[in-house]
């Protein structure tokens, strides 16, 4: 396995006194990509967030490159190479696309500045023809690109995905998953949960899944792929 | 009125809204942004009066006195947020209120015992106090020009910090979206102190620019205060451009109500507000 880039120990988190995480263990390798999986309301969006440090474990450590990052404020946890596009997209509406891109750039942790403007508008060639437009104007997909955009302008080397192709028209969708293709075959590694399993396990090296806050599957997601009754015992499928 | 009175007023309207639109900036970015109700907003305009007196007559001039009283005041609203308002982000409005009312009563009780309950004047400096004679009998002192343009200096200088500075942006963002702005590795915490302290700046520079054509006097933050909020109310909540018109609004209303209608010179200000807001519920640039 390639050097450990995030690492989360025995993650407790509650959201006022509901219990959501039950002592999960997970781990991103550099430039991995990890398939986040488990039916709704079983952790995933919430284990994303303790790993930024929005909602902070009650228990358990977050390390990242070996660092305990644990007590740290989210924005020291990006500061160390890790990007966000959360479910819902969270693009500000009250700035121009141009400036959701331009407010977030930053030079990588080694100082690597491959994702430039230039090359995200590039990637999604769509939005530079909608610059001036506010985010709040742009489709669903449009919107879907931006937050990614926007994410890669950080020069991150994690990228977590949370539910990037939900209430995408199918075309879309399509498109936003050759774009997650060629990040994923890139040197950026990714945690990402969606629907599409079929998909999911295609792109991911390996697969967790989720069940009640805890860790009941991991493997590579080839194996899961070779294990229907697995997916239809955890997933419903 | 002739040509040169109606200009006289014109030009004192401008000024005086311009220097309201330095203190209700800063009330309405802080509550736009951090969603902070501040009422010790006030007393930073007297406390920039008062910094006016002392530090003039410590260095014999006006413009040393804001020279060092601007970074003093920076200083002191970055301390004032890190001890006392970054607890407030999470409370209530009633919190707020209380908290920012017991201020006021803190402040003015620094005052008398720091300075006393005396009124004072400051004198403006030597190269601004001519007068630009209009015709036989008007003419406008030059040092309300200068406030003025000083004031549009720093609204320009505004304008182009929150449109088109990154910094800008990153506020922007931030009064949508806190945890997004977090995620995206950037200290939101800071960028909050810093608006805060701008604000705390504008304010009493406010109160340094006015020391020499009002009286520093007990109780002058009350006032302002009150102009500041309607002026807020009428631009529309956390609407900088909305606090520059409304700022203007309200010191044409108060100037021209003065001499058009002075039997009603009290309440126009209220009037003009209440004209706006049935017109606009939500201030002329308001939102919702």
């Amino acid at each position: 396995m390639a050097d450990t880039l995030f690492e989360a120990k025995e993650l407790h988190t509650y959201y006022g006194s509901s219990h959501i995480l039950h002592g999960v263990d997970f781990h991103v390798g550099a430039g991995e990509s990890v398939a986040l999986m488990g039916r709704n309301g079983m952790g995933k969006t919430t284990l994303i967030r303790s790993m930024m440090g929005i909602v902070p474990p009650r228990h358990g450590r977050i390390l990242v490159r070996g660092d305990d990052m644990s007590r740290q404020p989210t924005y020291r946890i990006a500061q160390r190479g890790i990007a966000y596009v959360p479910e819902g997209r969270g693009i500000f509406p009250n700035l121009t696309v141009r400036e959701n891109l331009m407010m977030a750039a930053r030079p990588g942790v080694d100082g690597n500045c491959e994702w430039t403007f230039d090359r995200v508008m590039a990637t999604f060639p769509r939005l530079s023809e909608r610059l001036a437009n506010g985010g709040g104007q742009l489709s669903g997909g449009e919107q879907q690109m931006l937050t990614i955009g926007r994410a890669l302008m950080t020069n991150p080397s994690l990228l977590i995905l949370d539910e990037a192709t939900e209430g995408l028209a199918p075309l879309v969708a399509l498109e936003i998953w050759m774009i997650v293709r060629d990040i994923c075959a890139s040197n950026i590694a990714t945690v990402i949960v969606d629907k599409n399993y079929a998909a999911l396990t295609e792109v991911a090296d390996r697969a967790v899944v989720l069940v009640k806050g805890r860790v009941a599957y991991h493997g590579s997601s080839a194996e899961l792929r070779g294990r229907p009754e697995t997916i239809r015992q955890y997933l419903g499928l | 009125m002739d040509i040169f009175s109606f200009l006289v007023q014109t030009l004192n309207a401008v000024q005086y809204g311009l220097l309201l639109f330095l203190v209700a900036s800063g009330l309405t970015l802080v509550f736009g942004i951090m969603g902070i109700i501040n009422l010790a907003h006030g007393s930073f305009y007297m406390a920039g009066a008062y910094l006016a007196f002392g530090l003039t007559s410590a260095t014999g001039s006006l413009l040393w006195a804001i020279v060092l009283g601007i970074p003093l005041a920076m200083l002191f609203g970055a301390a004032l947020e890190a001890l006392l308002f970054v607890h407030l982000y999470k409370r209530e409005h009633l919190d707020q209120v209380l908290l920012t009312y017991g201020l006021i009563l803190i402040f003015e009780e620094m005052r008398s015992i720091l300075v006393g309950d005396d009124v004072h004047g400051v004198p403006m400096p030597a190269f601004l106090e001519g007068s630009i004679p209009l015709d036989d009998t008007l003419s406008y002192p030059i040092y309300r020009l200068a406030i003025s343009a000083v004031c549009i200096v720093l609204a320009i200088g505004l304008y182009l910090l929150i449109q088109r500075t990154r910094l800008g942006m990153m506020i922007r963002a931030g009064s949508h979206d806190r945890d997004m702005v977090q995620a995206l590795g950037i200290n939101i915490k800071l960028i909050y102190r810093v608006v805060f302290a701008l604000g705390v700046a504008m304010a009493a520079l406010a109160g340094m620019l006015a020391a020499p054509i009002s009286s520093v006097a007990p109780n002058m933050g009350g006032q302002v205060l009150i102009l500041s909020f309607v002026v807020v109310v009428v631009g529309g909540i956390g609407s900088v451009w909305g606090a520059l018109i409304g700022a203007l609004l309200i010191g044409f209303a108060d100037t021209f109500g003065k001499v058009i209608l002075p039997e009603f010179a009290g309440v126009m200000v209220y009037l003009v507000m209440a004209a706006v807001l049935l017109w606009r519920p939500a201030g002329l640039l308001g939102k919702g």
